[in-house]
């Protein structure tokens, strides 16, 4: 059997170490995703969800504890290795989309492939087009992401998170400042996604109605973990 | 490199105005830069023509003779006082192959014997102390480029011709065609007809050199086959104390180059080259300083999509080399217009700058060097102010750059 795609252990997470205001933020967790799972994260504000997905994500590093990245152990990596881990395993979409506005949405979405193959190939092209028309914006490719709804931002950075098939996309409130309608529409996606393609995702949302569709919820409170759970049909 | 340069370009065509405005003082800039270093080499070549008139770049000319006082053996005391000898009018040693031997050296552009000495011209009532100067026309044009400083008739002596300046004739009152004597204290003279006359542009230099031709000056002045000097033009003006030194050292003649002759007009130059040198080292610095400030706010600017390229997977390396790029390209394109406005101002002035004789105080040149070095020193130099915003931007940290 395939290890899983994060395998995290015992991580603990102090801000300001070794100082007099030093507090620890995430106390003790263990959390392990594999692959084609549909997860979300839920906890009240303050409770560590954030933190915890950086250090899932490799934007953070863990005080202490072991993190295997696909079997391999990755929590003292070197920054190089870190962003390396993060071009070939992970995908990432953030509440406020973070596009980068001076590239149209299909080079958004071409971005990724443009670091992975220092170049812009016909087959990236051809990838990210279908991704847009995917994620319903096959009509907006050389659109700037100024030109474009929130909904639609948030559904390219989707498609971008996607373009070089992750083994697992980690998503910080993507629907977070969405309305519900839209919201729907852009978790719908997600789920598509993770069906068509086996593409993990762990979620982190405030919203409970969307917790309640996905696989698996995991709960945070005050930096540990209280619940995780397949949800309860 | 292919993400480097598009997210680099990006990030510029994104900067709009604030990128049209560093490029703009970079031209600013750099065109200024440009213009003095043009104008500066200019002026100073055309300078030193003109304060120079007919001197040579570098002069070969025996050695001066030394009182050697004979000692007596017994009387080991020093003397207390040599009286130094007086400097006959002698012949450069051996100067035809001297002369051989310098047109083959690599540097020298020309090589002139010269035979000249003190001499009278007599008309009439009238007699002016002058330089009487021997010189073999072909030869002596291409040392002093005297031809182009002929007002009327013609730069061609045969035996009995002679070519005087302006204030000279004016002094004597003749034109072309007139005949004047001319004599030194150890010959008679003769009649020689005025064949040209030259202007120097100096009253006094266009009073002093009679030009004959070689074997008169020697018939005249008591120098059998010899000349007194031997006169070089190089190919490198400013380094022509360094060959004048090599020479010194390889004969046993005396070797003095343009520069040391006029140590004033050298020293001046240095300082004008040292001033200049100071204002295009503080331009640089203040180009360098605003292409700084400029991409440390658009860092700042810019920290959100640093913080989503790394965490999509930009290393820190990458990011460094986009800032990098982008002080390049504000350098290389700044440069580039800034080249082609300096050299349009150094035209300009060329033209507004006058002489008192009413020409151009200098001439431009088209230097491709000067030009390759600017746009190459300006992409540096962009690179250069571009390593602290790059550093900061790389440095980073992704997970709080999100956040901001």
């Amino acid at each position: 059997m395939n290890p899983p795609i994060i395998d995290l252990r015992d991580i603990h997470k102090t801000y300001n170490e070794g100082t007099p205001v030093a507090f620890e933020v995430l106390h003790g967790i263990n959390i392990a995703v594999s692959a084609g799972e549909f997860a979300c994260l839920i906890g009240p504000s303050g409770s560590g969800k954030s933190t915890l997905l950086n250090l899932i994500g490799l934007l953070e590093w863990p005080s202490s504890g072991s993190y295997h990245l696909k079997g391999r152990p990755i929590e003292q990596a070197k920054d190089d290795e870190r962003t390396r881990a993060r071009l070939e395993t992970l995908g990432f979409v953030f509440q406020f989309h973070h596009l980068l506005p001076a590239f149209s949405a299909l080079e958004n979405v071409m971005i990724p492939g443009l670091m992975r193959y220092g170049a812009y190939t016909a087959r990236q092209r051809a990838n990210a087009s279908e991704l847009l028309a995917a994620v319903g914006l096959a009509d907006a490719l050389h659109k700037r992401p100024t030109e474009l709804s929130g909904g639609m931002q948030q559904r390219v950075a989707i498609a971008r998170s996607l373009a070089l098939a992750p083994d697992l996309v980690l998503a910080d409130e993507p629907t977070g400042n969405l309305d519900t309608h839209t919201a729907d529409g852009v978790f719908e996606l997600m789920r598509r996604f993770n069906e068509l393609k086996n593409t993990a995702f762990l979620i982190v949302t405030h919203d409970p109605r969307l917790a309640a569709r996905c696989d698996r919820v995991i709960e945070l409170r005050d930096g540990a973990i209280v619940s995780d759970a397949p949800r309860q049909s | 490199m292919r993400f480097e340069w598009t997210v680099a370009l990006r990030f510029l065509r994104e900067g709009g105005l604030q990128t049209v405005l560093i490029i703009a003082g970079t031209t600013v800039g750099i065109s200024v830069i440009v213009f003095i270093s043009g104008f500066l080499g200019d002026l100073q070549r055309d300078l030193i023509q003109r304060t120079l008139g007919v001197q040579p770049n570098i002069i070969v000319r025996p050695a001066e003779e030394i009182a050697r006082p004979l000692r007596d053996g017994r009387d080991a005391g020093a003397l207390a006082q040599v009286q130094a000898r007086a400097q006959r009018l002698r012949s450069v040693d051996q100067w035809q192959t001297l002369q051989v031997e310098l047109e083959a050296l690599p540097g020298i552009r020309a090589v002139s014997p010269v035979a000249s000495g003190p001499g009278l011209v007599t008309r009439g009532d009238v007699n002016k102390s002058i330089t009487i100067t021997g010189i073999v026309p072909e030869r002596y044009v291409a040392v002093t480029r005297l031809n182009e400083k002929i007002v009327a008739g013609e730069l061609r002596l045969n035996p009995g011709d002679v070519v005087i300046g302006t204030d000279l004739a004016r002094d004597l009152g003749v034109a072309l065609g007139d005949k004047i004597r001319l004599s030194t204290p150890t010959s008679p003279g003769d009649a020689y007809q005025v064949r040209g006359i030259y202007d120097l542009g100096q009253r006094n230099l266009n009073r002093a050199y009679a030009y004959v031709t070689l074997p008169t000056a020697q018939a005249l002045l008591n120098l059998p086959g010899g000349v007194s000097s031997i006169e070089l033009a190089v190919d490198d003006l400013f380094g022509a104390e360094a060959l004048a030194a090599r020479l010194q050292a390889q004969t046993p003649h005396e070797v003095e180059s343009w520069m040391k002759a006029n140590s004033q007009l050298r020293t001046a130059l240095n300082n004008q080259t040292v001033m200049t040198l100071l204002v295009r080292f503080f331009l640089a610095l203040v180009v360098a300083i605003g292409v700084a400030s400029v991409l440390i706010v658009s860092v700042v600017q810019k920290t959100k999509e640093i913080g989503i390229l790394r965490a999509m997977g930009a290393a820190r390396g990458r990011i460094l080399r986009v800032f990098l790029m982008q002080g390049a390209l504000i350098g290389a394109g700044g440069a580039v217009l800034g080249s082609a406005c300096g050299y349009l101002l150094t035209s300009i002035m060329s033209n507004f700058l006058r002489a008192d004789d009413g020409t151009p105080l200098f001439t431009a040149t088209f230097s491709p060097t000067l030009y390759l070095y600017t746009v190459l020193g300006a992409t540096v130099l962009g690179l250069v102010a571009a390593v602290m915003p790059a550093r900061r931007a790389a440095n980073l940290d992704p997970a709080q750059a999100i956040r901001v």
